[in-house]
């Protein structure tokens, strides 16, 4: 058995949340780049240029690169070979509240949906734990914006839908929320398991690598095709109208029941946040 | 690019076409659903706002938190559509130009056409660059609110891109119809 220290925990949860916020992926960057010199609309192409140049600033200046330094998610994958002492969900939230707090981030949560008083901190995270076999800690930590968040949707198709089916439920609602999620975007996809297991499967969707590609050949050839359908709607950077709407997507797919084809949209925007670690 | 300064002449705005770029110098201030909310409680209770909003700029944004030696954290705008329960009071005030992200209601549009006001875009994320365009920055009321307080903010040269005109015209709708193919 390995010993994990909670302390350990907090600190590199705080470390992460405030790299994420200030430095945007590498790859990331590079998709944005990619889609700024392909965009065909001039005002879009400018839009595009002007992320990136945000983006490097960002960077440069250590300057979180949205204000919006979103709801903590963070994926814990714990293995069955390693123990810790202690509140594992205090030790992340702990790391959220010095990131938040001593890292100049923004509190975005509420401590209830309806009184709405800012818990000033930022806690709680959401926190998700996935055990393994092995002596595996790893840590993969997102700042989730709320202004994509709010354009995701999930649907309970059924088998006869199909294809055409889930397609068309994207794509409604990608020009529904046109430039509201910040576009160029990634969609996260969940397709299958039951009603939750699809909104988390399209969740950890938006928490692969933006350059990867499904293992699953039905989920790859759908990547490509939703990816190159959603570009033709016209939505473009910004929902300024473009050829360039959409940077990746990811599908995710699990089994499902006889009468069920249950379909999640995680929307994701151009910043695509997220950092992750082993212990 | 046409020089906007704020507050703002009202028969300058009225001129603004959707797709024109802007550079705006002067005060506005900042709002986003809490605030509002607030805001349009007061006018129902036929009390005074705490800002002065005529001829106005709202700008829709809840920054982070300003490092040591910045004006302000970074402050790129939040969608605009919230905001659409909350527009028609402010316009009533003789609120001239709100700023944001994304479409809004066709009720807002026909708003603007009514009070002569315009919707800009600020480009969302691109929120380190537009603070530089910030000089100064202050709370001016609701500071329990955090990010979601009113800050009065001194801004220079601030890019924004106009979306909706008071003519009714809609960049948004115009520029997806030329681009989209299914």
């Amino acid at each position: 058995m390995r010993t994990i220290n909670l302390s350990d925990v907090t600190s590199k949860v705080k470390e992460m949340f405030i790299d994420a916020c200030e430095n945007i992926p590498q790859n990331v960057l590079e998709t944005i780049e990619n889609a700024c010199k392909a965009e065909e609309s001039p005002l879009g192409k400018d839009v595009l240029g002007k992320i990136v140049e945000n983006d490097l600033l960002a960077r440069k200046e250590h300057l979180p690169i949205c204000q919006d330094t979103g709801i903590a998610v963070v994926m814990l994958t714990i293995g069955s070979e390693v123990t810790f002492k202690g509140d594992i969900y205090e030790a992340v939230n702990e790391g959220v509240r010095q990131a938040y707090t001593e890292g100049y981030l923004r509190k975005s949560v509420v401590r209830h949906p309806l009184d709405r008083v800012n818990t000033r901190d930022n806690t709680p995270a959401i926190v998700h734990v996935k055990l393994t076999e092995g002596d595996v800690f790893r840590i993969d930590v997102a700042p989730k914006g709320g202004g994509s968040e709010n354009m995701s949707a999930i649907r309970m198709l059924v088998p006869a839908d199909g294809e055409a089916g889930i397609k068309k439920f994207i794509l409604d609602t990608v020009l529904h929320a046109s430039g509201k999620p910040c576009p160029p975007i990634i969609l996260g996809i969940g397709i299958g398991g039951n009603f939750e297991k699809s909104a988390m499967m399209a969740k950890e969707a938006l928490f692969r690598e933006i350059d990867d590609e499904s293992p699953d050949p039905i989920a790859r050839r759908l990547e490509k095709e939703i990816r190159e359908e959603v570009n033709k709607l016209g939505v473009g950077p910004m929902g300024f109208g473009g050829t360039e709407t959409c940077l990746a997507v990811k599908v995710n797919v699990a089994p499902c029941h006889i009468a069920s084809l249950p379909v999640a949209v995680n929307i994701q925007c151009h910043a695509a946040r997220h950092k992750s670690c082993n212990l | 690019m046409i020089k906007l300064t704020a507050p703002v002449d009202p028969e300058q705005i009225k001129k603004l076409r959707a797709g024109d770029i802007v550079s705006i110098s002067g005060i506005i201030y900042t709002a986003r659903d809490a605030a509002h909310k607030r805001l349009c409680e007061l006018l129902a209770r036929g009390e005074q706002l705490p800002i002065d909003v005529r001829n106005g700029i709202m700008y829709y944004v809840g920054p982070t938190p300003a490092k040591p030696g910045r004006a302000i954290g970074s402050a790129g705008p939040t969608s605009s559509y919230r905001m659409d329960p909350y527009t028609e009071p402010l316009l009533k005030q003789g609120l001239k130009v709100m700023i944001g992200k994304g479409s809004r209601s066709n009720e807002v549009k026909k708003l603007l056409c009514e009070y002569g006001a315009v919707y800009l875009s600020a480009i969302g994320g691109a929120a380190a660059s537009i603070s530089e365009t910030i000089k100064k920055c202050e709370v001016v009321t609701y500071e329990d609110l955090g990010a979601e307080a009113i800050h009065r903010l001194e801004v220079q040269d601030f890019y924004a891109i106009v979306t909706y005109d008071s003519e009714g015209n809609d960049l948004l709708e115009q520029g997806v119809e030329k681009y989209r193919k299914i």
